[in-house]
């Protein structure tokens, strides 16, 4: 699902030019449920933008079920990350003047599905995350948890093949935090990939394989070193 | 365009951020209700004086007799001219675009009018035909003096309306019947009505049976004629006929007191360059409205496509397009500001509508009315503006990477 070889990103931030992913090779395939630590720095969000279209990278190769994803107008980008990704926040990133049921339903707005037709799914959608009665409140109406949930429903309306979390526990303590691992597993068990970046060890030991990155490269795999020389050779076993 | 889904979700953020979208709005609504009052006011000025002009003929000369000022050719000072009907019929004869003429002749008269047992002090004119014109009055019954009634010396009268109401009660048909004039009896012969109000209390007679009747001679009280010439051309004409005068009456043709003369084609013309000063003004205030509108328009887009800066990386993670971002940023500011504008344009007009009811006997304001063109050309500055000033943002937040919008806390 997931193929990237030998990738590298810097920011340039005034005349400074920071490496931040320093050549990682990295295979996810369709399925698993992976979780990306590290601690802050490390590299792991950015390599979640990237692998979620939502940033360019620099050097190296990026495919995406099989397609490579290169420099390409933002148009293009907006309908890969329509058509095959699902994004889950830190900070749920709900609009804030529309109500649950409304940004549940906005991805498939631009999927010009009709205004019924996607209400209709995101009120489904709510149903199975146990939040059919809050559908007409807006989110500074809800919990943490509750919001989360929104979020998670609104990036699994569109039926992605992959769901990317950034720290989607976060913000939440941690009765709440297991609430949303269960579901996520759940949407796991319907073969979706799911990746979650977390820096929260309990978090990354309820994933299937947790990766860990230093400074811009991968540190191990379920806990197995790779060393920078036979990283090509290591990644290809995983 | 015409997408119902997208018009939805438009009208819908509209109705979710209100304040917003009626701060949007108001400049706009007020940058064209500014302007059509504006606009309004100086053309129901402009009106007003028209109409107060109107009352009587734009392009006449009025000539009147004064005292000598400065000794001439052995007269000394002080003397008073007196003009005839020779001055009359010099010209009448030498002005060559001289269009209606009329002498009057000021009867020493008290004015006292009686028809059988109803009487009324009236100002009584007496005058050459040509008087209608020059007063801009219109005949409503029978005629106007003529040149045989000036001829012939006949005692025939030509009333005002405001006469005919005080004398002739029971709507009796005035036409044929005699006035007593002082006394003697005039034939009312017409019936006319005068713009201006007070006009309509005179009674017109014609001016060789004044001088007949009241011992006037040949003596005429002033001069007044109307010319077809530009405004240029009767300054020339008014020091041809202060030279023409005093060669006639002998004065000295610097002498101002000896003869005034007033030529209301040059007042107008002054009032036409007072109201292009006007217009000047209003259309300055008017421009300065609208930059102040557009200002505002464009600091509110600005500040409403910053304030949506994390909703655009939200839009744009789940799969928005820049240009539907752009689109749904420039069509909401449209919709706002088009409506704005008309609710400007018509709570603007609707003022003018209530201040030309209110105003309608205040002088020199009259139909006060915007140019409704130039509003709605004022509507589409605006709206256009409004858009441009969101685009710029618009289109810069549309092709950020969504990662750094989402990161704008």
């Amino acid at each position: 699902m997931i193929r990237i070889e030998n990738l590298h990103k810097s920011y340039t931030t005034g005349v400074n030019k920071l490496h931040v992913i320093k050549g990682i090779d990295l295979r996810i395939e369709a399925g698993e449920l992976v979780s990306i630590m590290g601690s802050s720095g490390s590299g792991k969000s950015t390599l979640l933008n990237i692998v979620g279209i939502l940033d360019n990278y620099d050097q190296g190769s990026y495919h995406l079920d099989n397609m490579l994803i290169t420099e390409m107008s933002e148009k293009k980008a907006a309908l890969l990350r329509n058509k095959y990704i699902g994004f889950v926040f830190q900070s749920f990133n709900l609009i804030s003047f529309k109500n649950a049921m409304e940004n549940v339903a906005l991805p498939l707005y631009y999927q010009n599905v009709s205004r019924k037709k996607r209400n209709i799914a995101a009120m489904e959608f709510l149903d199975r995350m146990g939040l059919k009665d809050w559908a007409n409140h807006l989110p500074n109406e809800l919990s943490g948890g509750q919001k989360q949930r929104i979020a998670i429903a609104r990036s699994m309306i569109t039926k992605p093949k992959i769901i990317l979390a950034d720290e989607p526990t976060g913000a939440l303590d941690t009765a709440t935090s297991y609430d949303v691992m269960k579901l996520f597993k759940e949407i796991n068990d319907l073969g979706i990939t799911v990746i979650i970046v977390t820096h929260e060890k309990d978090i990354s030991e309820m994933t299937n394989k947790i990766i860990r990155l230093k400074d811009g490269l991968i540190e191990s795999v379920n806990g197995t070193k790779i060393l920078v020389e036979d990283h090509v050779n290591e990644m290809s076993n995983v | 365009m015409f997408d119902q889904d997208k018009w939805q979700e438009i009208l819908s953020t509209i109705k979710k951020n209100k304040l917003r979208s009626f701060l949007t709005g108001f400049s706009v609504a007020w940058g064209i209700f500014m302007l059509i009052i504006l606009l309004g006011s100086g053309k129901g000025l402009q009106n007003g004086v028209e109409t107060e002009f109107k009352q009587d003929a734009i392009n006449s000369i009025w000539i009147y007799p004064g005292q000598t000022s400065i000794p001439y050719k052995g007269y000394s000072l002080g003397r008073q001219i007196k003009m005839t009907n020779n001055d009359y019929d010099e010209v009448n004869k030498n002005v060559k675009d001289l269009e209606y003429i009329s002498a009057r002749f000021n009867a020493s008269w008290s004015g006292s009018i009686s028809y059988k047992n109803e009487y009324g002090s009236f100002d009584i004119i007496s005058c050459n035909p040509g008087c209608q014109q020059i007063e801009n009055a219109s005949i409503k019954e029978g005629r106007f003096i003529n040149q045989p009634d000036i001829e012939k010396f006949r005692k025939v009268a030509i009333i005002g309306l405001k006469v005919v109401d005080a004398l002739f009660k029971d709507s009796v048909n005035p036409i044929g019947k005699y006035l007593k004039v002082n006394g003697i009896p005039f034939e009312v012969v017409g019936v006319f009505s005068d713009p201006n109000e007070r006009d309509m209390n005179r009674i017109y007679v014609p001016v060789s049976t004044a001088q007949k009747v009241f011992n006037g001679g040949n003596t005429i009280h002033n001069l007044s004629f109307t010319t077809t010439g530009t405004p240029e051309e009767s300054k020339k004409l008014v020091e041809y006929l202060r030279n023409d005068f005093a060669k006639r009456h002998n004065f000295d043709p610097t002498d101002m007191q000896a003869l005034y003369i007033n030529n209301t084609l040059e007042r107008y013309e002054q009032f036409q360059n007072m109201f292009k000063g006007i217009r000047i003004f209003v259309w300055i205030i008017g421009i300065g409205t609208i930059i102040a509108g557009i200002v505002g328009v464009s600091n509110i887009m600005m500040i409403v496509v910053k304030e949506r800066t994390k909703e655009i990386g939200i839009r744009k993670a789940i799969g928005a397009s820049p240009g539907s971002i752009i689109s749904l940023i420039l069509l909401e500011s449209v919709l706002i500001t088009s409506f704005a504008g008309y609710v400007g344009l018509v709570l603007g007009v609707g003022l003018l509508q209530l201040l030309s009811k209110a105003m309608e006997n205040v002088p020199f304001i009259k139909d006060p009315q915007a140019d409704f063109s130039v509003a709605i050309y004022a509507t589409l500055l605006l709206i256009i503006s409004g858009a441009i000033a969101g685009f710029v943002p618009a289109n810069r937040a549309a092709r950020i990477k969504p990662i750094i919008a989402l990161r704008d806390e």
